[in-house]
């Protein structure tokens, strides 16, 4: 703070360089962020590696142990099935939240009279935190006092949470109830930002609704439809607390997702070193996802459109 | 950003041609009727189990179980919502409000001051744009998977069942899509202005205040109000580093509540609603600017 430069100096400076060269006067202002962020985000990310190669119970001393952890992982049936239930889950709510969030996101950009309501009333789920959505599915989906049995429809009586196939529709189902809403609002803004004229353009070539839908909307939504991707695929990884309250990863093991894992053998099993392992390999996957989202997102535009520039 | 770029002529245009716009409107409906029922239906869906929430927490308990699911409570209750406030609640309830307000005011300045810098003098500074490289990055990683370290570090630094132990990571995990979102924005903020500042003699540190803070205020009401959201619902972090009970935030309160009360309904539900009733609050305050914000964050 005492080392910001005399104002002539910089005026002088600023006169030459048209953006400014005062990065020295201006740098430190990111130290707090980089500070919290190296202490309690790069640190943890290098130390989970790290704990990787040791043993340790959560209480007790850390000791190093090579790759006991790793062998003990690797070797484990579980690890190949929680990256199932994990890729199962991320590609079915993907599959389920895009048509749906592009044709709710089209409807909601198109009507004037009705959008903001919808959009007050779409943000709801948002607002409720996973452990409450969680609790409340759990009493309506109950077997014996749910509103199947409630509403006396057969359909909707099922052992929803105790049958793995249902199980890990009704957490697909959750999770679409939970986000769809959020990005319909992300595609609304990216149908508004489509211009008009190339609708105008289509309409004088005599293109229909369906055509034009598929020639100018959908393209035009590309850049959109990454984001709002990028932001499910990853979040996917970190759908943690939902399952934990609705389904503990059960039954079973039919919704024993990655986080789960990693979590019920570090804090249940008190084993921290292949806890830490899980832990990296759910690390990985996620820059994996994020890697290959962005290549699809086509070079240099893609780039600008995650950064803003 | 972009929303305000796009509302003012189309504003104008509709008072001056509303044939135009109005064509617009019928355009996009009329490709999308599918879209339009699928809208109303999702919006009943998603409504269904907010109403159930609301009116079974209204029921008495007897009422749950012989009354059809979804009919209003034939006598309405406030048993549960007593039942509930004398479980503690007004204590949780300061854990939330402490928790939240004391990660989310941290978190949002020192993001802010560092999104400025970067928007500044990034172009001129390997050292920023590295670190906003290193932020960035930060969006692709699922930050759960540091729980272990994190609590090893709260551990070691004795915070472990205190709530700055919370505190400390949820203001990390908080700094990279706060960075991009304000940069985004401060980066909209017309050059001329900084240069005239510069003229008047201000410091950076003034025209951060004076110049940047008001001109990104929507920003930063969209990123207080949504990392707000993540801190008030947020789950794992209360789970593996708290262990007393008078120390809990509200979704763990809630969790151990459900355990506790899972036969009693609409007890649950009614803390339920408890928990959300703040953030409905809140969201009905920064409704507009938070819309605004995320379509223009995020809808490009």
């Amino acid at each position: 703070m005492t080392t910001v430069a005399p104002p002539t100096v910089r005026v002088k400076k600023g006169s030459t360089t048209s953006s400014g060269g005062r990065s020295g006067a201006v740098a430190w202002m990111v130290l707090p962020a980089l500070f919290m962020f190296i202490a309690f985000g790069i640190i943890p990310l290098l130390g989970v590696l790290f704990l990787s190669f040791t043993q340790w119970n959560g209480i007790g001393e850390i000791r190093p142990a090579g790759f006991d952890s790793w062998r003990a992982v690797l070797s484990d049936p579980g690890l190949p099935h929680a990256l199932w239930v994990t890729f199962l889950i991320m590609a079915l709510s993907w599959l389920v939240q895009t048509p749906l969030s592009i044709l709710i996101g089209v409807f909601l950009a198109a009507h004037k009279r009705y959008r903001g309501l919808l959009a007050v009333l779409y943000f709801i789920p948002l607002l409720l935190s996973s452990a409450a959505i969680a609790i409340t599915y759990k009493f309506l989906l109950d077997p014996n006092f749910g509103l199947g049995p409630g509403l006396g429809s057969d359909l909707l009586t099922q052992d929803w949470l105790g049958n793995g196939t249902l199980a890990l529709g009704v957490v697909i189902f959750v999770v679409s109830w939970q986000f769809i809403p959020f990005h319909s609002l992300i595609y609304q803004g990216g149908v508004r930002q489509i211009p008009l004229s190339m609708y105008e353009a289509a309409e004088i070539d005599g293109a229909g609704r369906v055509r034009k839908f598929f020639s100018i909307t959908l393209p035009q939504l590309k850049y959109t439809i990454i984001t709002s991707s990028t932001l499910m695929v990853v979040g996917s990884l970190t759908f943690f607390d939902l399952i934990f309250v609705l389904t503990a990863g059960g039954p079973g093991d039919a919704t024993r997702v990655l986080a789960l894992d990693m979590y019920q053998t570090g804090f249940r099993a008190n084993l921290m070193g292949p806890a830490s392992a899980i832990a990296v390999i759910l690390v990985l996957v996620g820059l994996v996802l994020a890697l290959l989202l962005r290549r699809l997102g086509g070079g240099s535009s893609g780039d600008s459109q995650l950064e803003g520039a | 950003m972009a929303t305000t770029l796009t509302q003012g002529p189309e504003r104008t245009e509709h008072r001056r041609a509303p044939s135009r716009s109005s064509a617009r409107r019928r355009s996009l409906l009329r490709l999308n009727w599918f879209g339009g029922a699928l809208g109303w239906v999702w919006l009943l869906i998603v409504m269904v189990p907010v109403y159930w929430i609301v009116i079974t927490s209204f029921k008495t308990q007897s009422n749950y179980f012989a009354q059809n699911p979804l009919a209003p409570p034939t006598a309405p209750t406030l048993d549960n919502y007593r039942l509930v406030i004398e479980s503690d609640f007004a204590r949780y309830f300061m854990n939330s409000v402490i928790l939240t307000l004391g990660t989310i005011v941290p978190a949002v300045l020192i993001s802010f001051t560092a999104a400025y810098a970067i928007v500044r003098a990034g172009r001129n500074s390997r050292f920023l744009r590295g670190v906003n490289g290193l932020f960035l990055m930060g969006l692709a990683i699922p930050l759960q998977a540091t729980i272990i370290p994190v609590y090893l570090i709260i551990i070691r630094l004795q915070l472990y069942d205190t709530l700055l132990g919370i505190i400390l990571p949820s203001i990390a995990f908080a700094i990279p899509l706060s960075v991009l979102v304000l940069a985004n924005f401060i980066r909209d903020v017309p050059n001329e202005l900084f240069e005239s500042m510069r003229m008047d003699g201000a410091t950076e540190w003034g025209t951060l205040w004076k110049l940047a803070f008001p001109l990104t205020r929507p920003a930063l009401v969209t990123v207080t109000i949504y990392n707000g959201l993540g801190v008030w619902n947020g789950f794992l972090l209360p789970l593996i580093l708290i262990q007393s009970p008078e120390q809990r935030p509200l979704p763990l309160a809630l969790w151990t509540f459900q355990g506790q009360y899972s036969i009693n309904v609409p007890a649950v539900l009614a803390s339920v609603v408890l928990t959300t009733l703040p953030i409905v609050i809140l969201y009905a305050i920064g409704r507009r600017q938070l819309l605004s914000g995320l379509t223009a964050g995020f809808g490009k």
